[in-house]
């Protein structure tokens, strides 16, 4: 593969081409508006925060995110590389199961995870219950048991559901590793361990950053969790900032201070190996894996099920026989309406950023200048803001356009036009759109990235322009990796709460804000069942793209999903 | 084919929200900040009473924000809340419009409305000592201020500083000590936490139950929910567990607090909005609806449930007005941070 960075001006300097620009810049502003609307905010705020904040709990909440960061990137990073490592490279009873399985957690919603679990492992749960009757202790002050409402508890929560996204990068990029190099490795003296850490991992490095900084991100936005488990990390900051002290702006400085974190992280990763080049020839074949010897096989096994069970047999056997034991009682027919707009708004959103995704990664390739470049990355931030100001964001752009175009029509035509767009179901895809949009804008730039340009080259030359260009050459190309991209997205949308919650019609639910209701009320045996809906819709997408991992050989099989570039910027 | 079955899930999704944002004939449209299974049996009973139809969007939080981005056009008719701030909140930012109304004048008592009558209390709750039966005599406690006693050094549980509910009740006692006393206050209440401020209040019981500590704070109704919890027993246990003590009853009374409701400025439904909260402050209403949520009706003279009266009486209420109270909650959410109470 050719680097690309020079080859596309001329290309793009004809009228299809300029279009191209236009379009791009209009997505790119478009999709970015909420997150502008933040910065915006942040210029107004009701008092100065940041003297209180610094000498207060600014630090506090620094330190918690800090912690509960790295906390998660570490585990993430051992399970979700160990993993793929495992079932790519070596061969052990269940391997082609756990292939495929080892995503399955991708579906369970952090939530919900931390309130099975915190049902589970508090005081009056079953395990402790059973320990109690066992050795006979009275109350919690005769013995010791780790506190699941905690740092700890919510690091490991985040980590069950979230390593699938580091996993299933960095086992696409070990797929599509030469295998000779390893050869060469190991010809030359190195042990398979020694060949995994100064081979292997290297070369796949920046596919598990990319997967990494979709971690962090989700990490840094979640409330939920560790709201629940009472982590106070900068997103408790802002929404104390803006509810309790009735501060949205100070409230959006906190937000925006946020993503300038998440910018230095990922700058830096970028520094870190700006002098590497990975050129992909030929994919792995399956005469390179190790066979594992009886304790390392069963022990691979056993850390492969561990994941497994932790991450999704748990909250389903749970959830499950939750469900189960009032099945009767909570399947009305509402049930089924909800489900069906969970899964419509989701394929809505998987496919609106699938498409717009598409376009800014072809445009970022007709013209790959800085200014498209930054105007693309800017379009990914949503990413890392909580969903709830991310909500906010989307509230105040359709806000005004609605009232504008009204107040337009009432005075030339006297007619009343009313909201168009706010609090309708597209109030909740545009949402969805410019928040997971780094996800399939990522995944639709890498595909692209493996066409080479001659491609693009030799269509010209046969006189399509860059639209039937596109349309003929590259779509088919790269259709496996948007639909990937896709799928992620239809999972994470099914997931999404808050801003489902405050941008949505009257009498509008979603099995998350059907969960949600209840759920915050403690009435956990009553949400189970929404819970376990999510789950096992958020299951289909899943298994679609575990199947489509596991087509080895064929071109599809390493599109999925890899990116040699970080997202979000 | 895929990208075709999902561009027409998209236009019908769509298609189906422009429906539901239409304007139907008879009809009150409610952005609530309470859950809709508290409301929705008393908007049943005015919906069969008036046949005007009645639409919810719930959320916990942001729905001030979206009326306001929403202007002039906005459909919402009435806001629905759980504590003061949000209403105070909503007037400051002249999201409101003053209701004239007998009924309204004659069911509320003054100090549960707005001077402007911009906001109406609907129920009122007490925020309540919980002490448990087994290790804190009847008596040992009888004021909020005696939970910065270090006698309660490692025995106190409650939720975070941050929340609505402490407070409105952190703001109270600014309202009758000054900032610097509460700060006192606050910072021994901390030094007697028994663990980090989390969960709900009814966390909290549980916590009394299973001897992680002695005494929490609470609001009234958690009890009436935990005791007659039928999907999930043990509650009734946890419930079991505690005395509920009615603090400063001697002097100034129990701190209440509010669920109340405003009419937004641009109603499009003003007039069923305004039977809506008629309705919802005459007295059938006010008994269901505090019966559902264990709460206390506003209406003087209203019946209370029976689990009301066998576990809590009659009792001397604090009577500061509201507003006040409302004032104080930004300087209080400070002296949270100051004295690192969730930390």
């Amino acid at each position: 593969m050719v680097n690309m960075q020079n080859n596309f001006s001329a290309a793009g300097a004809d009228a299809s081409g300029r279009s191209w620009l236009v379009l791009v810049a209009a997505v790119a502003l478009l999709v970015a508006l909420p997150v502008l609307a933040i910065f915006w905010l942040a210029f107004f705020p009701e008092e100065n925060i940041w003297p209180h904040l610094l000498e207060t709990v600014f630090f506090h909440y620094v330190s918690e995110t800090l912690v509960l960061a790295a906390g998660v990137g570490f585990f993430t990073l051992v399970t979700g590389v160990g993993a793929a490592w495992l079932v790519t490279m070596c061969r052990f009873p269940g391997r082609g199961f756990f292939e495929w399985a080892l995503l399955l957690p991708f579906a369970v919603p952090a939530y919900v995870i931390a309130y099975v679990y915190t049902d589970l492992l508090e005081y009056a749960g079953p395990v402790q219950g059973a320990l109690r009757d066992w050795f006979g202790w009275q109350t919690a002050r005769d013995y010791w048991f780790p506190e699941i409402r905690s740092m700890g508890g919510a690091i490991a929560m985040l980590s069950l559901v979230l390593y699938p996204y580091v996993y299933m990068l960095a086992r696409a990029a070990f797929l599509e590793q030469c295998g000779s190099i390893r050869a060469a490795s190991r010809a030359l003296g190195c042990s398979p361990w020694q060949s995994f850490l100064r081979v292997s991992l290297p070369m796949a490095r920046p596919a598990i950053a990319v997967g990494l900084s979709l971690v962090l991100m989700e990490t840094l936005n979640d409330f939920g969790t560790v709201d629940f488990f009472a982590v106070r990390t900068l997103s408790v900051g802002i929404y104390d900032t803006w509810l309790s002290r009735g501060n949205l702006g100070g409230a959006a400085q906190i937000a925006c201070s946020t993503l300038v974190f998440v910018v230095l992280l990922i700058s830096l990763e970028r520094l870190g190996r700006a002098r590497q080049r990975h050129y992909v020839q030929s994919p792995a074949r399956n005469e390179d894996t190790y066979r594992l010897r009886a304790s390392g096989a069963w022990l691979a096994c056993g850390f492969c099920l561990l994941l497994l069970v932790a991450g999704f047999g748990v909250p389903l056997l749970v959830l499950g026989s939750y469900a189960l034991g009032n099945f009767a009682s909570y399947w009305t027919d509402d049930f089924i309406g909800i489900a069906g707009n969970s899964f419509a708004l989701s394929a809505g959103a998987a496919a609106c950023t699938a498409l717009l995704g598409l376009i800014l990664a072809y445009g970022k390739r007709l013209f790959p200048t800085r200014a498209v470049r930054v105007l693309v990355s800017f379009a990914r931030l949503g990413y890392a803001m909580p969903g709830a100001v991310m909500a906010i964001g989307v509230l105040i752009p359709l806000g005004a356009f609605d009232n504008t175009l009204d107040a337009f029509m009432r005075s030339q035509f006297g007619v009343s036009t009313g909201l168009l767009l706010s609090g309708t179901v597209f109030a909740i895809l545009f949402a969805y759109t410019a928040r997971f949009l780094a996800v399939s804008a990522g995944a639709a730039e890498t595909s692209l990235e493996k066409v080479t340009p001659s491609m693009d080259r030799a269509a010209r030359a046969l006189g399509r322009n860059s639209w039937q260009t596109l349309w003929y050459v590259h779509l088919p190309l790269v259709r496996a990796g948007l639909l990937s991209g896709a799928l992620v997205v239809f999972v994470d949308c099914m997931k999404e709460l808050p801003a489902t919650l405050l941008l949505r019609p009257f009498g509008f639910e979603t099995l998350a804000t059907y969960v949600y209701q209840f759920a915050s009320d403690e009435m956990l045996e009553r949400s189970a069942l929404g819970a376990l809906m999510i789950v096992l819709v958020g299951l289909l997408p899943v298994i679609l793209l575990s199947r489509s991992m596991g087509r080895k050989g064929r071109a599809a099989g390493p599109e999925l999903l890899r990116e040699t570039e970080a997202p979000a910027l | 084919m895929i990208a075709r079955v999902f561009c027409r899930l998209t236009t019908a999704a769509v298609a189906l929200g422009v429906a539901m944002g239409s304007v139907a004939a008879e009809q009150v449209n409610i952005y609530s900040y309470r859950q809709p299974f508290l409301i929705e049996p008393v908007l049943d009973r005015f919906t069969e009473e008036t046949g005007i139809e009645t639409r919810v969007v719930y959320a916990s939080k942001g729905l001030n924000e979206r009326l306001q981005r929403e202007g002039r056009n906005s459909p919402a008719d009435l806001v629905l809340t759980s504590n003061t701030s949000n209403l105070v909140e909503l007037v400051d930012k002249g999201l409101t419009q003053p209701v004239e109304s007998e009924v309204l004048e004659e069911n509320i008592p003054a100090q549960f409305r707005d001077r402007e009558d911009h906001w109406f209390g609907l129920t009122t709750r007490a925020r309540l000592i919980y002490a448990s039966k087994d290790r804190v005599k009847p008596g040992e406690i009888t004021r909020y201020e005696e939970l910065a006693d270090p006698k309660w050094k490692g025995r106190i549980c409650t939720r975070s500083g941050k929340h609505p509910y402490n407070l409105s009740l952190f703001a109270s006692m600014i309202a009758h000590h000054g900032e610097k006393e509460t700060k006192k206050w606050l910072e021994g209440l901390k030094a007697n936490l028994a663990r980090k401020p989390q969960g709900n209040d009814r966390a909290q019981v549980k916590a009394i139950s299973e001897g992680v500590c002695d005494l929490s704070l609470g609001n009234s109704y958690y009890f009436g929910k935990m005791i007659t919890n039928k999907e999930e027993p043990e509650q009734v246990d946890w419930a079991k567990s505690v005395n509920l003590v009615f603090p400063n009853q001697e002097d100034r009374g129990t701190h209440m607090f509010i669920s109340g409701a405003a009419l937004t400025k641009y109603a499009p439904n003003r007039d069923n909005a305004v039977k809506l909260l008629e309705f919802l402050s005459g007295e059938q209403a006010q008994y269901l609806y505090a019966e559902k949520n264990f709460e206390f009706p506003v209406r003087p003279g209203t019946q209370r449930s029976d689990l009301i009266n066998q576990y809590m009486g009659e009792f001397k209420e604090d009577d500061i007005s509201l507003t006040e109270i409302g004032s104080h909650v930004p300087t209080a959410s400070k002296l949270v941070d100051e004295v690192g109470f969730d930390f």
